[in-house]
């Protein structure tokens, strides 16, 4: 169990800090989790990349003081497949954001799902486009403000859990920043597992979804996730996770991981183990 | 040695990539380029490199980087459309100084435009399709043999100037069959990190994650660190600067080929499949009596201006035969500079030019003029 208040220095890079993110932002809370996961696992930092998109969670490998790779728009699953199958010993963190993961890089998305490739994927859920200045995310809920939905969202929200399932996640779990002490356990236990790992974050954008919304700033949103969202037991069946912002462990299986199935394909054709 | 046998340029480019160390592939199926993807499904598992069908093809070029960055010699193939997508990611190639080979065999465009036939569109997106500045390696190939030494030479360039290697094919050279001797390719070797006190950009060897200190890339403007801070902005100008600098000295960037151009008062300057038709042309004019020689350029950019203008010195008229609107001959004009007169051939509808046309085009040029008149194709 990752226990906050542990020396993380060892995988920050303290020299790039402060960080970019507003007052209140939740993202900083999650980058402490993923360094707390990190430390629990004890992986020697040259040994993990951290592959982060564009946006506000995009920043995060900067703050890392790990192999990191700041990649493009929607982009960051694609570049760590490759990475990944040209390296299978190093471990690979994918930090994203809601409109880098689920819209421009939707298709990436589901297809490292759907390959099971052996990467944990954070995904911060703040249902806005923050670093552009608040526009609406395909996570932004019916009803709610942006600055291209003033007049409350029309457009369904996508829920990052059920897609993650249905393109073939092996791990999927939701957690919030509300959740602190869950969070970097979560985390952790995706970084450690075979296989695509999800957790979805939802996060606090007190800056432009909090002020459009009329939520408040960081404490009030961070009460507003736990009225919103119901702690579930593990796992969910389908049932359960029906109707709800529900978070907790939906999924926890192994299937067939992408390195090792390619690595098993060479070694049939012939090719030396150790190539 | 395999001995002699018919390969098709696609198959050549697939051959070449392994002969220079190529152990990591990543593509998606298109038209007129998939003999290169399929080429390498069926090569490089049973030699324990990686053969990714990616999503896309952003998502081929992204792993095709990442790739590099965990120490494999990567490449991608592609045609038009497909190269359009991929342009983003050159330019985070470039200013994350990662070598890496991307081949487009050129089909006609826009858009969906002509599959399969051949074309010559490209040759400008290849130099500024991506936002911003860059320098650029391009290079171009007009036989089967040419494809697959332009394939080797596009990874070693690669490597030498941590840039990514445009190799420009078309759909003629990609799918004729000519004999070819090549001798079976190594097995693939991984590039090692190298332990280097150097800071992992600018003016610094590549080196891939694992060198004994964490290393962050990143497509915004950064320091030699890696990092974007103060300054970082002069530090990547600096770097592309540098590189282009670097590019111009480098011998093996100064790809011409000349064909009975020696006593010729009349030059044809072209590439690819158009040097071949222009090679017959050529051949008809001189049966004919009449001096005409051929430049054909086997590196597009850099672009060798100094040849060019050297060349202009020398004849009365120069010919720019290419199967696009007018592209390469805006650099040509340009080195010109009003020496001689340049005549752009012209032609986009999915078919080559025949020896014929060529030879007729030269037959009108302004030859003997000091000043002719200056005919763009219409």
């Amino acid at each position: 169990m990752p226990r906050i208040g542990d020396d993380l220095q060892r995988y920050l890079r303290t020299e790039m800090m402060p960080t970019v993110w507003c007052p209140g932002c939740g993202h900083g809370n999650i980058a402490r989790a993923i360094a707390s996961a990190l430390e629990h696992g004890g992986y020697d930092p040259e040994r993990v990349v951290l592959v982060g998109g564009i946006g506000c969670s995009g920043r995060t490998p900067f703050y890392f003081n790990t192999n990191a790779m700041h990649t493009t728009h929607g982009r960051a699953l694609a570049f760590a497949t490759g990475l990944k199958m040209a390296r299978p010993d190093l471990k690979v963190v994918v930090v994203t954001g809601d409109g880098d993961a689920l819209a421009i890089g939707g298709n990436h998305f589901i297809h490292a799902a759907r390959r099971n490739l052996d990467v944990a994927v954070v995904l911060y859920n703040n249902s806005i486009y923050g670093m552009t200045g608040g526009q609406q995310a395909p996570t932004t809920p019916v009803g709610a403000r942006s600055t291209t939905s003033l007049s409350g969202a029309i457009e369904p929200a996508f829920d990052a859990v059920e897609l993650a399932m249905a393109a073939g996640a092996t791990y999927v779990a939701r957690t919030t920043t509300f959740d602190a002490q869950e969070m970097p356990v979560l985390i952790a236990e995706a970084i450690e597992h075979p296989g695509f790992a999800l957790v979805e974050v939802l996060t606090q954008c007190p800056t432009y979804y909090g002020r459009l919304n009329r939520l408040g700033d960081a404490p009030e949103m961070l009460i507003w996730e736990r009225d919103l969202t119901e702690p579930s037991p593990d796992p969910l069946t389908r049932e359960q996770m029906a109707g709800g912002r529900r978070t907790g462990v939906f999924r926890r299986e192994v299937r067939p991981e992408f390195t090792r199935s390619y690595a098993a394909l060479c070694e049939r054709l012939g090719a030396a183990a150790d190539a | 040695m395999d001995g002699m046998r018919l390969v098709m340029g696609n198959e050549a480019v697939a051959l070449g990539a392994l002969a220079a160390g190529c152990d990591f592939y990543a593509g998606y199926p298109i038209t007129p380029a998939s003999e290169i993807l399929e080429g390498m499904a069926r090569l490089l598992p049973p030699r324990g490199g990686v053969f990714l069908q990616m999503e896309d093809e952003l998502g081929a070029l992204a792993a095709v980087i990442g790739a590099a960055w965990g120490g494999a010699r990567a490449m991608t193939a592609t045609s038009g459309p497909g190269f359009s997508l991929m342009q983003e990611h050159i330019g985070y190639a470039a200013i994350t100084q990662t070598p890496c080979v991307v081949v487009d065999v050129q089909r006609g465009g826009p858009s969906t435009g002509l599959p399969t036939l051949p074309a010559q569109g490209d040759a400008m997106q290849a130099r500024w399709g991506t936002h911003g500045d860059r320098p650029a390696i391009v290079l171009t190939a007009a036989s089967v043999r040419g494809a697959y030494e332009a394939t080797i030479q596009a990874f070693t360039l690669a490597e030498a100037h941590r840039q990514p290697v445009v190799l420009l094919l078309d759909a003629v050279v990609a799918h004729m069959r000519e004999p070819v001797d090549l001798p079976p390719p190594p097995a693939p070797s991984q590039r090692r990190p190298v332990r280097s006190p150097e800071p992992p950009f600018g003016e610094h060897p590549f080196t891939p994650f694992g060198a004994g200190r964490p290393i962050v890339v990143t497509g915004l403007s950064h320091d030699d660190e890696g990092l974007p801070r103060t300054g970082s902005a002069r530090a990547s100008e600096r770097m592309l600067r540098a590189t282009e600098a670097r590019m111009a000295a480098d011998p093996a960037l100064a790809g011409l080929d000349r064909y009975r151009l020696d006593d010729a008062q009349v030059a044809i300057v072209s590439y690819g499949v158009t040097a071949r038709v222009a090679r017959a042309a050529i051949d008809t004019l001189r049966q004919a009596g009449l001096p005409v020689g051929g430049l054909e350029l086997t590196v597009l950019w850099p672009f060798p201006e100094r040849e060019v203008a050297d060349l202009a010195a020398r004849v009365d008229a120069i010919l720019v035969p290419e199967l696009n609107l007018g592209q390469m001959v805006l650099p040509v004009r340009a080195a010109v500079a009003g020496r001689c007169p340049v005549t752009s051939l012209g032609r986009a509808d999915g078919t080559l030019f025949q020896p014929d046309e060529v030879a007729e085009a030269v037959r009108a040029l302004p030859a003997g003029t000091a000043m002719g008149r200056d005919q763009r194709h219409a």
